[in-house]
């Protein structure tokens, strides 16, 4: 029985944590008093639900259960320390007001008000990154310092100072107004994105994937899709959805890189390309378009294709067009060209990505010139090749893309 | 809560403007002023002579040093600030993006820690 009651905290745990660690944290005002307070919560469940039974609604009972323990630990800590006393007292009239413990539209609120907190602009970026992962996904520290390549006592500072900053700036528990709203869901989305993006191509290190990050991402991404279903939220998890079908297919059986045009297509996943396609289509027919819908477009067509010559060139090219006026970057000038050369022929697409590189805009962005070094070898320029892939290959930090460049730049020099 | 917006910009752009364009931007931050007293935020302002005018004083071993010139040389100096009375860190940068500096030079956002006399 008591074991029984174990696993069914554990599962509670793991299903409904987050959630009432968010609620705790707009009742106490504090995320460290309220992390303290979703631990006292568990501790006692596991002490009481053998004897007490399992309440009817163990997130209710853990959110109040959690708010008495802070407030012990309150009224302890202002007898020692007159400074608490003001948090005290803002924490009383917040308790006092039992309606906003009721479950409800403000339960699913107080998660959109950790997210949107967690990605406060005020914040340092990498700050956002590592609350958001230890808040909302609840992963441990370590777990994050190991998957970003960094120190945990470096990643463990980061959060320290970013919880300081809320606390003693007063960055709000808020979701943003209506006019604030689209910028402030940009930056959410931009978090997401470079965690999917971390966990997809790491930026540095031996292996492609790592995994992980790349599945946060998409949860984080699935849940604000479900509590804020904007057009934008759709089209990323749309676009990482649709990466992620590609996942097996992207890595040889012994880590090699393989491109799009070389993948085999019987291994990307049909249930992932389903729902990302369908997730595309719902915010195209919003009519409010943005960037991550347009890409997720772009890689639905990819999706539908049975091969690489088999794809849509024009309508890709079509969606990148428009991409280029809602974002124009170089970046997508560069993947337009891309589109462009398999449309028009390579020599169309190198016209573009010279011109783009003249600019200088891209010179220290290795993609572009794998890029120019991929269409230089298909019009027969050998020696340009060569010299771009050599620049690629100077500028590239992962291993995977190191070896890819490599047996390109050995099969053009048994060509000479 | 209290914030104090200090407002960062290079100090030579503004004697190099045309008298005219000195007096539209003068007459933005009286607006600026007028629409945050009106809206409850406003506590105080002072805009700054140039650096040029600073001098830097420390005491070291009870002796008095006195040098020319700002603690710190960068390319934005301070000209100028707003202490502002905000609901929070949002309102605060609701107040700040209004700023005229915020479109010449930069806002800096730090809130006040008021200590209590024991």
């Amino acid at each position: 029985m008591a074991e029984q009651v174990r696993h069914m905290v554990d599962a509670v745990y793991r299903s409904d944590s987050r959630r009432v660690l968010a609620t705790l944290i707009r009742l106490v005002g504090d995320f460290d008093l309220a992390e303290e307070a979703l631990h006292d919560a568990f501790a006692a469940a596991v002490e009481r639900w053998p004897s007490d039974g399992v309440p009817g609604s163990p997130r209710a009972w853990l959110v109040s259960t959690g708010r008495f323990k802070a407030i012990d630990a309150m009224r302890r800590r202002a007898r020692f320390d007159a400074s608490v006393g003001e948090l005290a007292r803002r924490f009383d009239a917040a308790a006092n007001d039992a309606t906003e413990l009721e479950e409800g539209d403000g339960v699913e609120d107080d998660r959109l008000r950790l997210i949107f907190t967690c990605c406060h602009p005020a914040l340092a970026p990498d700050a956002q990154i590592a609350l958001t992962l230890r808040e909302v996904c609840g992963l441990t520290t370590e777990e994050i310092a190991h998957a970003f390549l960094t120190p945990a006592p470096t990643l463990a500072q980061r959060i320290v100072r970013a919880k300081a900053k809320i606390r003693d700036a007063r960055i709000p528990y808020v979701v943003p107004t209506h006019a604030a709203l689209p910028e402030r869901l940009d930056q959410v989305l931009r978090v997401i994105y470079l965690v999917f993006n971390e966990g997809y191509a790491a930026s540095s290190g031996a292996s492609l994937t790592r995994h992980d990050l790349s599945g946060e991402a998409i949860r984080l991404g699935r849940l604000l899709v479900e509590l804020l279903p904007e057009p934008e939220a759709m089209g990323l998890l749309a676009l990482m959805l649709l990466h992620e079908s590609r996942r097996v297919a992207r890595t040889s059986p012994t880590g090699e890189l393989v491109l799009l045009a070389d993948q085999d297509r019987s291994l990307w996943d049909r249930d992932q390309i389903a729902e990302g396609t369908a997730l595309v289509e719902r915010a195209l027919s919003s009519r409010r378009i943005g960037p991550y819908t347009l890409q997720a477009a772009i890689a639905a067509v990819h999706a539908e294709a049975a091969s690489a010559e088999a794809t849509d060139w024009v309508q890709i090219v079509g969606l990148y067009d428009v991409l280029e006026r809602v974002d124009p970057t170089p970046v997508v000038e560069l993947n337009r060209a891309v589109a462009v050369a398999m449309r028009d022929g390579p020599a169309a697409g190198l016209a573009i990505i010279d011109a783009l590189l003249a600019r200088g805009d891209l010179d220290d962005y290795h993609l572009a010139h794998s890029a120019r070094a991929d269409l230089c070898r298909r019009v027969g320029r050998t020696a340009d090749a060569r010299r771009s892939y050599q620049r690629a290959l100077d500028l590239t930090r992962q291993e995977p893309e190191r070896r890819f460049l490599e047996r390109r730049l050995h099969e053009l020099g048994l060509n000479v | 809560m209290k914030y104090l917006c200090m407002i960062y910009s290079e100090e030579g752009a503004w004697g190099k403007m045309p008298p005219a364009e000195q007096e539209k931007w003068l007459g933005e931050y009286f607006a600026f002023s007028d629409g945050i007293k009106k809206s409850g935020h406003y506590v105080g302002s002072n805009a700054l002579q140039p650096t040029p005018t600073a001098t830097t004083v420390r005491v070291r071993n009870g002796k008095v040093s006195t040098t020319d010139g700002p603690f710190v040389e960068t390319k934005e100096q301070l000209g100028g600030y707003y202490l502002i009375e905000a609901k929070d860190l949002n309102d605060a940068i609701q107040v700040a993006a209004r700023c005229p500096g915020a479109r010449h030079g930069s806002v800096e956002v730090r809130p006040i820690i008021e200590y209590e006399r024991p």
